[in-house]
């Protein structure tokens, strides 16, 4: 299949490229890039006008619930949902049922990745840092490596003890591969189901005290330092101090990094007042101020990443009482619309170190190949038309779930299409 | 004047109007309650069900005579275990009563928020009988009237709540209605049963009850609960009376009488001593009597502007 892109900026931080070119791909191969190419017989030309062409999303925090929880979401549809938003590679969350803490499930899961919507939609799983997740033992982290895991996690839960969490950042730095934790000082959060503060004690709720997260950074901090050639990922970082921390450590040269999700750049506590349980993730929303931090985090290079933590749940699961409601709302198919909203056009981030959060630091942390956009390549692209606003219908999302916060949300901005792997799609 | 809300799920974010609406109401209900025959015909032909997730006797019973004196038709639905235990979810259980037809429904439950959830998934009005640790309207608003029925106002009053205010939704209740009404409202308890930046709903925080006996002229003391201390919120019972039990020697430090109101049911010589409960200052059995023609005012209120 010829296709010719027509008229896109093409932003590119891998080569500094940010230009306004024609790009024709014959069968998901770049042949040319130049200021203008006339279309010849056979090809399809798309109008990209005051669009944007950048290397391909990556989300590296989705559930996509599949071994086990295939009500909620499953690889097809989760991949769906990825490329529904933009997204041409996904790292799904190891709290499947058996959770992926053995070669043949990540293997399954990588493999299912590529069986499902066309193989558009790369899936790279992340795998248990602790046989279970139960935080015991090791998973057989090198064998979990050849299989195709990118990354360590017993996300949802925390790695709780530190001697396991010191033996995994030791074994895992064999592979050049990332812990990525899931802060919470589990002691101190226990029945919390929203964040400790003034907001909770007007509601009379449970709360999760922001130094829950700020605790466990600080002490993974300290481990870090002991074992400097791991790499640590904090993932969902939510709190001003728990991004202090983060900040420190990095001026020291420590190998950590972190993602933001855009529920916590966006939204806080105050959205909690109704009771509306598509507010409960965890972490929880926090204050004004903290998502004041988050943005500059984004701005300063504190965060480096933004991720969803895409969390499916089925409405009968999410439709009861706020205390008992499982954590998490579905965040593919709004990510980069919130993100262009929220930072770009608000000019928290320039387009160019926007895509290094959804794209280049992403893969460079997970050590996946780079995405070069250059003639010869294979296209992994995603287009973004920065200027279209529309609604957030939560009833149209491919994802099998629909519980979003952003239901009616105005936003400006959106992902229109993806390359990858040969296969195109266009909204 | 009417109501904004066809609910009453809470008093935080009612209006100052709202609230003496209901108050001034229950006022001519609660003479009502003197008369030889105590019964009115406001609420003939409307069902009310009384939903109780939580084991209850002096709220419900309180309900069930409002009810009954506004000649509704009541219908009781009582289970200790949690709806969710027994396989059915609160939105099913509230759905199949509401099929059969009813107008209003009076909910407690053991959730903060379960009362907004039930408005999302019925039609009829809904009403907040005590949603775990998050409000009490019904509460709030008969201490309010016994406040206002002994001292004329509330403005300016002196109120301290005394105990575990983190877990009290009567405590949230009575600091959203007192300081909206023009109350000066205090807290006084051990400093871990204290919410985080309680300061900001507009209340000063005491840990030392003698520091604010001299201060007040109400003491709500709220019931202390024993498994806050197997949770490790505070040390023991003995020494939870020592220092934060309310007794006659304690209060006879003010330079004048201070009221003693309780909601009940009282722990005796725990958080309240057994002399001052039963003394002349103590509201606590006009609490009661109050609470029955506040909980008429709001049924009346609510059920009759559909």
């Amino acid at each position: 299949m010829k296709l010719l892109l027509k008229g896109g900026r093409l932003v590119d931080p891998v080569s500094g490229r940010d230009e306004v070119v024609d790009i024709q791909i014959v069968d998901g191969t770049i042949e040319r890039i130049a200021a203008a190419i006339t279309a010849s017989g056979g090809v399809k030309e798309i109008d990209l006008r005051g669009k944007i062409v950048a290397p391909g999303f990556i989300d590296m925090h989705v559930h996509l619930r599949e071994p086990g929880y295939e009500h909620k979401e499953t690889i097809e549809s989760g991949c769906s949902s990825a490329a529904a938003g933009g997204f041409t590679a996904v790292c799904c969350m190891p709290n499947t049922n058996p959770a992926i803490d053995d070669e043949s499930v990540a293997r399954y899961v990588h493999e299912k990745g590529k069986a499902v919507c066309d193989g558009i939609v790369d899936v790279f799983p992340i795998a248990a840092a602790t046989k279970g997740r139960k935080g015991e033992e090791l998973s057989p982290m090198a064998e979990l490596v050849q299989a195709g895991a990118v990354g360590f996690s017993d996300d949802g839960a925390p790695i709780s003890s530190p001697e396991i969490m010191r033996r995994a950042l030791e074994y895992s730095s064999m592979y050049g591969v990332p812990v990525i934790q899931h802060a919470e000082e589990a002691s101190m959060t226990r029945d919390g189901c929203m964040n400790e503060g003034a907001m909770a004690t007007r509601l009379g709720m449970p709360g999760i005290p922001p130094i829950a997260e700020e605790l466990m950074i600080a002490r993974d901090v300290i481990l870090l330092r002991y074992t400097p050639k791991a790499r640590y990922h904090v993932a969902h970082v939510s709190t001003r101090n728990a991004l202090d921390h983060i900040r420190k450590a990095k001026l020291e040269g420590l190998n950590v990094t972190c993602e933001v999700t855009p529920h916590h750049f966006t939204i806080t506590e105050e959205m909690v007042s109704g009771f509306d349980t598509n507010t409960k993730m965890n972490p929880p929303l926090r204050t004004k101020d903290d998502v004041a931090a988050m943005k500059q985090g984004l701005q300063d290079g504190t965060i480096d990443v933004i991720a969803t933590d895409h969390a499916p749940h089925t409405i009968d699961e999410k439709e009861v009482e706020y205390t008992t409601a499982p954590f998490g709302i579905v965040g593919l198919e709004t990510a980069v619309g919130l993100c262009l909203t929220e930072l770009v056009d608000k000019k928290v981030l320039t387009i160019v170190q926007l895509i290094q959060k959804l794209s280049t630091n992403p893969r460079r942390l997970l050590s996946l190949p780079e995405i070069h956009i250059k003639e010869g390549e294979m296209a992994n692209l995603t287009l973004l038309d920065p200027g279209l606003e529309w609604t957030v219908k939560t009833a149209e999302f491919h994802s099998k779930s629909k519980n979003s916060p952003f239901d009616g949300f105005r936003l400006k901005g959106r992902a229109t299409g993806i390359i990858n792997n040969g296969k195109v799609l266009l909204a | 004047m009417k109501l904004t809300s066809r609910h009453l799920l809470g008093l935080d974010g009612m209006a100052k109007e709202e609230l003496a609406l209901i108050l001034d109401t229950a006022v001519s209900f609660r003479e009502v309650l003197d008369r030889p025959i105590k019964k009115v015909p406001p609420l003939q032909g409307k069902t009310v069900v009384n939903l109780f997730f939580e084991s209850s006797t002096r709220t419900r019973i309180s309900f069930e005579l409002a009810e009954r004196r506004l000649s509704a038709d009541v219908v009781n639905f009582t289970t200790a275990a949690s709806s969710v235990s027994k396989g059915e979810t609160l939105k099913d259980t509230a759905r199949n009563i509401e099929a059969m037809k009813i107008d209003m429904v009076v909910i407690r439950h053991a959730a903060p928020g379960s009362a907004h959830f039930l408005t999302r998934v019925v039609d009829a009005n809904v009403i907040n009988a005590g949603d775990g640790t998050h409000e009490h309207p019904t509460q709030g608003l008969l201490d309010m009237y016994t406040l206002r029925e002994k001292f004329g106002t509330l403005e300016g009053l002196r109120v301290c709540i005394v105990g575990d205010i983190s877990h009290s939704r009567v405590a949230r209740s009575n600091i959203f209605g007192l300081t909206t009404m023009g109350a000066k409202v205090s807290v006084c308890g051990p400093a871990t049963l204290i919410p985080k930046d309680i300061e900001q709903l507009g209340v000063k925080v005491y840990h030392r009850l003698d520091g604010i006996i001299p201060e007040v002229d109400v003491l709500n003391v709220l019931r202390i609960q024993l498994e806050r201390q197997k949770s490790g919120l505070f040390p023991s019972l003995r020494e939870y009376h020592r220092f934060f039990g309310v007794t006659k020697e304690k209060v006879s430090k003010a330079p004048k009488p201070i009221t003693i109101m309780h909601p009940g049911p009282i722990n005796r010589d725990v958080e309240l001593s057994a002399d001052l409960a039963d003394s002349e200052h103590s509201v606590i059995l006009q609490q009661v009597t109050n609470g029955v023609a506040i909980r008429m005012a709001v049924l009346y209120l609510l059920g009759t502007t559909n």
